[in-house]
């Protein structure tokens, strides 16, 4: 049976060589921090659980508040230039996207087919980890295709260039786990029952359509607080859907429920605190505002919440 | 109602753009405190929080590989290629992308999309290499808008098509919470289904909105 541990080691053992690389650079702004914050991060990963989780919520604490208060910065990483580049793809040509699109049909693959797969009665691939093991072999079968592919001269220069993107996403790479650890000390300190207290006391006993747009407001807006619909759906429904919206007013639940679901992931789409979906990928396109991604999605998401608030108005009841 | 202050305090440390990791770990501390956990509790809770959400970060595994091709020219590569398609203006190309990512979605093909496996290295090159051929050199603030909208088609096509999966984490959750908690036997094929009128509203709100982004685009250039 494959466990998807080993993921880890490749993941961590990356950030911890893009550590590693950074301490190497005398050019680099904030050289010994900066370092600190990579090997520990990685450090962190490859320890997961192996470590009493005291010890590791001391260090990820401190590799926290190492770039929360600034003291990481963004080395320069020679590469290529736009010429070479230019120059490099007429000579490489549609072979160049092989690689690439190793990683997502490789994955994909590895989902459909090896999940599915059992040796001596036991699935071959441990069960819930398919997409995360699919996912560390499709990287290594694209670097062996690209390894192969281009032959480059220097040995490391998928590490060097690894280095490159990752500078580039900074401290923002370690917000989403941050962000998943706040949910679960929210949850902890009781932040959810809380707001269903609350939620409850607003929604009227004597209008099905208000309880609807308390429902699904309910769903968007602590998931705007949560970054994630999964930690409101059962606080909503708790609250409102089901006492109010199936028991009183005799809500069909399925319908209720899915689109209720949907009308959560309308706050996810406007929300920081969904770091992974809206402040990662800015990051990793350099680009200059951080919050563009949102504010393309806030009017989407808002148009959108309107037809669930729609749909649940009304299907749910026919 | 005084644990709810952790709440106030992440709201109020992102609106004044404190830096976001401070932000977190201080509300993380504070809130927890507040709810009467003891400091030891605390660390316990960031250390199995972080070790247990270790597959949000691991879509960074590919960087290496998507570097090493950026090194050789890739973005160059996709911009070259989408140059030659005529008709294919940034906004309907994205509508392309919109489609496909909610499609294979909906299949339970999630992983065919995602940042840094597609957006960075070849979609949003794509769009750039579509304006480009509108407009030759592409202004500063087009480059920008096209970043964003890359980004936003990829997590819209993601969240209103993978609903519409059977075996999807939130159609699991729902059933799972409902049948444990109200005794119900709901059919998680069921839930997958009411999530389609959804995910076609979404399809024609955000399309929409990419067929006129190319008319955005040439105002800003």
């Amino acid at each position: 049976m494959i466990a998807a541990g080993w993921i880890y080691w490749l993941l961590g053992g990356f950030f911890f060589l893009v550590g590693v690389q950074i301490a190497l650079d005398r050019m680099h702004p904030r050289r010994w921090t900066t370092a600190a914050f990579w090997c520990l991060f990685g450090a962190s990963i490859c320890a997961g659980d192996a470590v009493p989780s005291w010890l590791l919520g001391a260090v990820v604490i401190v590799t926290a508040l190492l770039a929360g208060v600034g003291l990481t910065g963004r080395g320069t990483v020679a590469t290529t230039s736009e010429a070479q580049r230019q120059a490099s793809a007429a000579r490489t040509g549609n072979l160049l996207f092989v690689p690439a699109l190793t990683i997502p049909f490789v994955t994909v693959l590895v989902v459909l087919v090896a999940g599915r797969l059992s040796f001596n009665g036991r699935a071959l691939i441990a069960a819930g980890s398919q997409t995360l093991v699919g996912l560390g072999v499709a990287t290594l079968a694209a670097l062996a295709a690209g390894w192969m592919l281009l032959r480059p001269k220097q040995p490391a220069v998928a590490l060097i260039e690894g280095r490159r993107l990752l500078e580039a996403i900074g401290w923002a790479a370690m917000l989403p786990q941050l962000l998943a650890t706040l949910g679960l000390l929210f949850t902890q300190a009781g932040v959810g029952t809380q707001v269903g207290i609350i939620v409850q006391h607003l929604v009227p006993e004597d209008s099905r359509v208000l309880a609807v747009i308390v429902y699904a407001a309910g769903m968007a807006g602590f998931t705007l607080i949560m970054g994630n619909a999964f930690a409101a759906f059962p606080i909503m429904t708790a609250a409102v859907g089901w006492p109010i919206l199936v028991r009183h007013f005799g809500a069909h639940p399925a319908p209720l429920f899915a689109v209720g679901m949907l009308a959560g992931f309308c706050g996810t789409l406007c929300t920081p605190m969904a770091a992974n979906f809206n402040l990662v990928p800015p990051a990793l396109l350099e680009m200059r505002d951080k919050y563009a991604q949102i504010k393309v999605q806030i009017p989407t998401a808002i148009a959108l919440f309107a037809a669930n608030v729609a749909l649940m108005s009304i299907v749910p009841f026919l | 109602m005084i644990v709810l202050l952790g709440v106030l305090l992440v709201v109020i440390g992102f609106a004044l753009r404190v830096n976001p990791l401070l932000v977190v770990t201080v509300a993380g501390v504070v809130s927890a405190l507040l709810g009467g956990l003891s400091p030891l509790h605390i660390l316990e809770a960031f250390g199995s929080g972080f070790a247990a959400s270790r597959s949000v970060t691991l879509a960074f595994v590919v960087l290496p590989v998507i570097g090493l091709l950026e090194r050789y020219g890739l973005q160059q590569q996709a911009k070259a290629l989408v140059s030659k398609a005529a008709k294919l203006t940034a906004g309907r190309l994205l509508l392309a992308y919109l489609l496909f990512r909610q499609v294979t979605a909906a299949l339970g093909l999630t992983s065919l999309g995602g940042t840094p496996q597609m957006v960075r290295p070849v979609i949003y090159p794509m769009a750039e290499g579509a304006a480009m051929r509108s407009y030759g050199d592409v202004a500063d603030a087009v480059t920008e808008t096209l970043k964003a909208h890359a980004a936003a088609a990829d997590t819209i096509g993601a969240f209103f098509g993978e609903d519409c999966f059977v075996a999807i984490g939130s159609v699991l959750l729902i059933a799972a919470y409902v049948d444990a908690n109200y005794h119900l036997k709901l059919d998680a094929l069921q839930i997958a289904l009411w999530a389609v009128p959804t995910a076609i509203a979404a399809f024609l709100i955000h399309g929409f909105r990419l067929l006129r982004l190319d008319a955005t685009l040439t105002k800003l250039q």
